[in-house]
């Protein structure tokens, strides 16, 4: 992973000294998780509360009725492990066990999109925030970086009812600060702009940044939107977004299928319709790879959204 | 646990052929639902709410109570007829099964019904939500038990096997399964749509305490559960022997009326055989 301006840190590192930071502030607070919890630094957790801890083995269904039964009986629940296993294997064990039933069931997953790298396609999932943000009561968190995954630990163990959260194995660049601060539903405007909106989730957020200051330099005045919250939309940020550069330009490690650029792109053509082009993995599977390398090859970098507004430069001007 | 006299059994043998009349009339009414396996495990739940529970019909969500989790959620007649019958919500409500706006879905709601506590419907989830609801009560080391009733077809989904590996591994003796070992699910006879016989040695392997009843038997029920409460570090699982249709002569056993209502005609027959038999008591 390049790191641009940015240091590069692990989010699970944040995410498992969230969790045991959260264990003890809030003795409700338990983990369950499946055969990845050194992978995924929950097992820190387990350490320091083995009590509230459970190993479920290699068996995600079961890992995630079992968090559901703990969060009935007045629990918090974390379940953790890969995203593939976190949204894909345990689909419709989410929807009955989890949204359905409205439990304040807390599942949160690394190892999101191609940048599993070696691993390959089997275990890279360009299609779980499509399929979570689809599930009624389902919110759904993409955190830009290690900090931002921290607060949205926090920001989840607050709110009641299912949350699903999704990260990297790599190493991200941390472009937020906990100054930034975190509410579920808010987009985080980083940075002004007005001929066009980079709106980006995930590690992508970093390259909206980068894209925005390539095209400084070529006057182009980007803003830049932190989509941590994929559901439920803000609404607002977007409209103001569209009415007010009159471009958008989408950017997820994800599908462009059902990922957050179709999100966007249906609300802004119910509220503003205004060009809109989406940087994304395009309804393909991934491969074998080295993270920096895929994210090349299936067109995920900052050349890409700076060629993207390009193209809706091109389109005429939508500004109201 | 109190002293099992024939008072007791008499009145859970009426209440049991109360909660069969609701079942015929529900799914009739509404020309579709599940009578055959809810008639099979209708004197396990009659024997679980009207002796067993400790739950409080006017506050359904009392912290304390027995947790009992119906995993064959296609099942819910019988125990949306116990849930009326032990006032969580009016008898009359029952008719409403299936119909639009009703409290009473087509499966099991959380949070809709007085007195469900799962949502189920999806098979082989249930048992994992109860060693959920196990851990939790050990973990805040409290006195309430969790019951699951789980269907023989459930015995299919790789999930009741997680589950099963994971409550004996956390040694869940406050957790009890029923199997309603009925022998029938929706497309035939269970052994030739996907045999599971020798059953009791799948769930020994698993290292389960197995009681092996007749679930039409209320003395062979309350001794299986008194059982599984004097057991010590490993769940129990009751595999309760059970006729699919129980209590009605011309739907015992019939794989018709796993997913069928009765016609007219039939209805008539079978109240007239349910009540023939509550005249009999």
């Amino acid at each position: 992973m390049t790191a641009g301006p940015w240091k590069l840190e692990s989010q699970r590192s944040y995410f498992g000294r969230a969790l045991v930071d959260l264990g003890r502030r809030n003795p409700n607070v338990v983990v369950v998780g499946a055969d990845t919890t050194e992978s995924l630094k929950s097992i820190d957790f387990g350490k320091a509360f083995p009590d509230r801890f459970f190993q479920l083995g290699i068996a995600e269904p079961n890992m995630i009725s079992v968090a559901a039964g703990l969060a009935a009986a007045g629990k918090i629940p974390f379940a953790t492990t890969y995203s593939v296993f976190g949204s894909a294997h345990t689909y419709n064990v989410i929807r009955q066990n989890v949204a359905y039933t409205n439990l304040n069931v807390k599942i949160f997953c690394s190892h999101a999109g191609l940048t599993v790298g070696p691993d390959g396609a089997t275990h890279q999932i360009n299609e779980d925030i499509g399929l979570m943000r689809g599930i009624p009561r389902m919110t759904v968190l993409v955190p830009a970086d290690g900090p931002e995954t921290a607060r949205a630990v926090t920001a989840a163990a607050g709110m009641k009812g299912p949350v699903y959260c999704r990260f990297s194995r790599t190493n991200v660049p941390t472009v937020t600060s906990d100054q930034d601060g975190f509410a579920i539903g808010k987009a985080h405007t980083l940075r002004d702009g007005s001929d066009v909106t980079l709106i980006g989730c995930g590690l992508m957020v970093a390259r909206c940044l980068e894209a925005a200051q390539t095209l400084e330099r070529e006057r182009i005045s980007a803003r830049v939107i932190n989509l941590s919250t994929v559901k439920p939309l803000d609404l607002a940020t977007i409209d103001r977004a569209a009415r007010e550069t009159g471009r958008i330009v989408t950017a997820e490690e994800h599908t462009v299928v059902h990922g957050i650029g179709a999100a966007v792109a249906a609300a802004i053509a119910v509220n503003h319709p205004v060009p809109i082009a989406m940087v994304g993995v395009q309804d393909v599977f991934g491969e074998s790879g080295e993270a920096e390398e895929l994210l090349r090859k299936y067109g995920l970098t900052v050349e890409k959204i700076v060629d993207a507004v390009h193209d809706l430069v091109k389109r005429g001007d939508r500004r109201t | 646990m109190v002293e099992v006299t024939e008072e007791l059994i008499a009145a859970l043998k009426r209440k049991a052929v109360t909660l069969r009349k609701h079942i015929v009339r529900m799914t009739h009414n509404v020309q579709s639902g599940h009578p055959g396996g809810s008639m099979s495990a209708c004197d396990i739940v009659t024997a679980l709410y009207f002796h067993i529970l400790r739950v409080d019909p006017k506050n359904p969500t009392w912290p304390d109570r027995d947790r009992f989790v119906l995993s064959k959620g296609h099942a819910c007649p019988v125990w949306y007829a116990a849930l009326a019958e032990r006032g969580f919500f009016p008898v009359e409500e029952l008719m409403t099964f299936r119909k639009l706006n009703s409290r009473l879905q087509g499966h099991p709601e959380l949070g809709t019904t007085p007195g469900v506590e799962n949502a189920a419907g999806a098979e082989g989830q249930g048992l994992s939500f109860s060693v959920g609801l196990a851990l939790a009560s050990r973990m805040d080391h409290k006195a309430w038990r969790t019951y699951c009733v789980l269907g023989d077809g459930e015995q299919d989904v790789g999930q009741t096997w997680e589950a099963a590996m994971a409550a004996s591994k956390y040694g869940l003796d406050n957790l009890t399964a029923f199997i309603d070992r009925n022998g029938i699910q929706q497309e035939g006879r269970t052994e030739d749509i996907m045999p599971l016989e020798p059953l009791r040695n799948k769930w020994e392997a698993f290292n389960w305490h197995v009681l092996n009843i007749d679930g039409h038997d209320f003395r062979q029920i309350l001794a299986a559960i008194e059982e599984a409460h004097r057991t010590r570090g490993r769940p129990t699982v009751i595999i309760a022997r059970t006729v699919k249709g129980k209590g009605v002569s011309f739907m015992e056993n019939k794989i018709k009326y796993h997913g069928a209502a009765t016609s007219d005609d039939e209805l008539k027959l079978a109240l007239a055989e349910l009540e023939e038999m509550e005249a009999s008591m």
